[in-house]
């Protein structure tokens, strides 16, 4: 508990603290000077990229709900004794290093790779067409590695589904389609929004795949996080930002906690 | 991340409910188009890992001991020539002891931080909410964040950065988890079994020792093994926090400015194979206990 209080809590307030002082790149001593408005002078300077990154978090979590909504549900209600084992294959990716996965997405929609030099080929796209370094790559890019983000926690609500409650709409002569619709779904709303949670929270702050898979189309928040911190030394803007995405992130959680309840969204986790 | 804890509900969960029977209703989504896509899905996500195998054979251009993006030839030379790449595979070894000293650590103290969150009512232990809370938004926080934040730690108190930074930012964020895991375990522990050895004379250390600590062991377990898959993939938080010592990912993702060496794609289809190998049998294992 010590431990946890001291190397999270103790770091979250330094930087809060770090946000408000003023530092100077060249040495990177930092003195207090009690400077509030570090905060909003950041957001503004980099509106574009808190959008950017807001715009590609969420399309690449719409992106995995869709994808994994389907099959979430194919596991839980018809897997049977595989379970277990296409829940290990939505995890495949994991046994994988990130940072490879991405790398490996790059190699696939390079335009000189091997995917689009066959699209090509075959006349489906023309000859300048290229995904590399748009919005679109970082999406898909996105939306690969945390797909299993979605798809577990989604797993877990059908899951949790009593079918007794099935059932009984079928029962009272309900069709697939409205016991569907007005049993299921409603009963996986909070699996959905955990979900939702779970991919766009580190969707949102990461820069791996906008760095590898975007290079300078579009910048996101975390790239510039990065860049503050590790090559312009420059902490207090660094911290203030952070502090801004760490905001955002609590706020998702506050919200869905108001609405759903607090517990719930850990028995996703 | 809501890896170990999806598979340890399923092991624990509601069971199917018997007598209703998935079949006795028309299936014809669940039996054809279903099936499909989930395949697809999945075939989607194996992809990748396709290439990757398919590319650490491929031939490099000119003799440079670089990637290429272009497909020029088999060739097993990168397999022959696994620990030529600068620095690969030191950075690896550094991962991996980087893992098991935090996974050792984390495992401890997030099982006793478990034990204590459900032991205690709130009224014997203040701020039980508050660890709860600060738990949860430890593993919800983006990554960036806690690496960011550490790094303003580690400056402030001047602190170099190195592997010992590097540890102390893993154990942090495997704690969480570990305490999460075991917490689900805890919660349906019957404390009538450490009561009976206490009747039966044991004291607190071999109650623990052989009763509770067996009785908790998957959860420990699921726990330390999600820690160490945390620890030993981590890129953002390590990338902050690592200064000169840098660890497989930090390297490799470091090594795509200058040209990735295709030792990257042989490391990574070998770690694959032995992860693969590794579930797969715990899974098998599994079924036949069960």
């Amino acid at each position: 508990m010590v431990w946890l209080v001291l190397l999270f809590v103790v770091p979250l307030v330094i930087m809060l603290s770090l946000s408000l002082k003023t530092c100077n790149p060249a040495s990177g001593a930092c003195t207090m000077t009690w400077n509030w408005g570090e905060i909003p002078h950041q957001v503004n300077l980099y509106r574009t990229e808190f959008f950017t990154s807001l715009e590609y978090g969420a399309a690449a979590t719409l992106v995995d709900l869709v994808l994994s909504f389907p099959i979430a549900y194919w596991i839980a209600f018809y897997g049977g004794r595989k379970k277990n084992f296409f829940l290990m294959m939505l995890l495949v990716p994991f046994f994988v290093s990130f940072v490879i996965r991405t790398l490996v997405w790059e190699f696939i929609l390079s335009p000189s790779g091997f995917f689009l030099t066959f699209l090509r080929h075959a006349h489906l796209v023309n000859a300048n067409f290229h995904v590399l370094g748009t919005g679109s790559a970082v999406i898909a890019g996105l939306a690969y590695n945390y797909l299993p983000f979605t798809a577990l926690p989604l797993y877990v609500a059908l899951e949790r589904i009593d079918r007794r409650v099935l059932e009984a709409a079928y029962d009272l002569y309900a069709s697939r389609r409205e016991a569907f619709m007005r049993v299921i779904l409603p009963l996986a709303v909070p699996g959905i929004f955990a979900a939702f949670l779970l991919t766009f929270i580190p969707a949102f702050g990461d820069y791996v795949n906008q760095q590898i898979l975007g290079g300078t189309s579009s910048t996101m928040i975390g790239t510039v996080i990065q860049n503050t911190f590790l090559v312009t030394g420059d902490y207090a803007a660094g911290s203030a930002l952070s502090v801004v995405v760490l905001v955002i992130s609590l706020l998702g959680i506050w919200l869905y906690s108001r609405v759903l309840g607090s517990r719930s969204i850990e028995e996703y986790l | 991340m809501s890896v170990v804890t999806a598979d340890v509900a399923t092991a624990e969960g509601p069971p199917a409910v018997p007598g209703v029977p998935a079949t006795k209703r028309p299936r014809h989504w669940g039996r054809l188009a279903l099936p499909a896509y989930s395949w697809l899905v999945i075939a989607y996500l194996v992809f990748p890992i396709v290439v990757m195998f398919v590319y650490s054979f491929n031939k490099s251009v000119g003799g440079v001991p670089q990637v290429s993006f272009s497909w020029n030839g088999l060739t097993t030379l990168w397999y022959r020539t696994w620990n030529d790449a600068p620095g690969l595979t030191a950075a690896f070894w550094l991962s991996i002891r980087l893992a098991l000293i935090a996974t050792a650590i984390s495992t401890v103290l997030g099982t006793l931080l478990a034990m204590a969150l459900v032991r205690y009512r709130p009224r014997q232990f203040h701020g039980k909410g508050v660890i709860e809370q600060i738990l949860f938004v430890n593993i919800a926080a983006p990554e960036i964040v806690m690496g960011a934040s550490l790094l303003g730690l580690f400056v402030t108190f001047n602190i170099g950065r190195g592997f010992l930074t590097l540890v102390l930012a893993h154990v942090m964020f495997c704690i969480a988890y570990v305490a999460v895991t075991v917490r689900a375990r805890l919660t349906g522990f019957d404390r009538a079994l450490e009561e009976a050895a206490y009747d039966l004379g044991a004291g607190p250390f071999t109650t623990f020792r052989r009763v509770t600590l067996p009785m908790i062991m998957p959860g420990v377990l699921a726990g330390a093994l999600m820690a160490f898959a945390l620890s030993i993939d981590d890129f953002v938080t390590s990338n902050f926090v690592s200064g000169t010592s840098s660890p497989f990912p930090v390297l490799i993702y470091a090594s795509t400015r200058v040209g990735i060496p295709p030792q990257v794609f042989v490391f990574g289809s070998v770690i694959f194979a032995v992860g693969i190998a590794l579930a797969l049998s715990s899974l098998a294992i599994g079924r036949r206990r069960t």
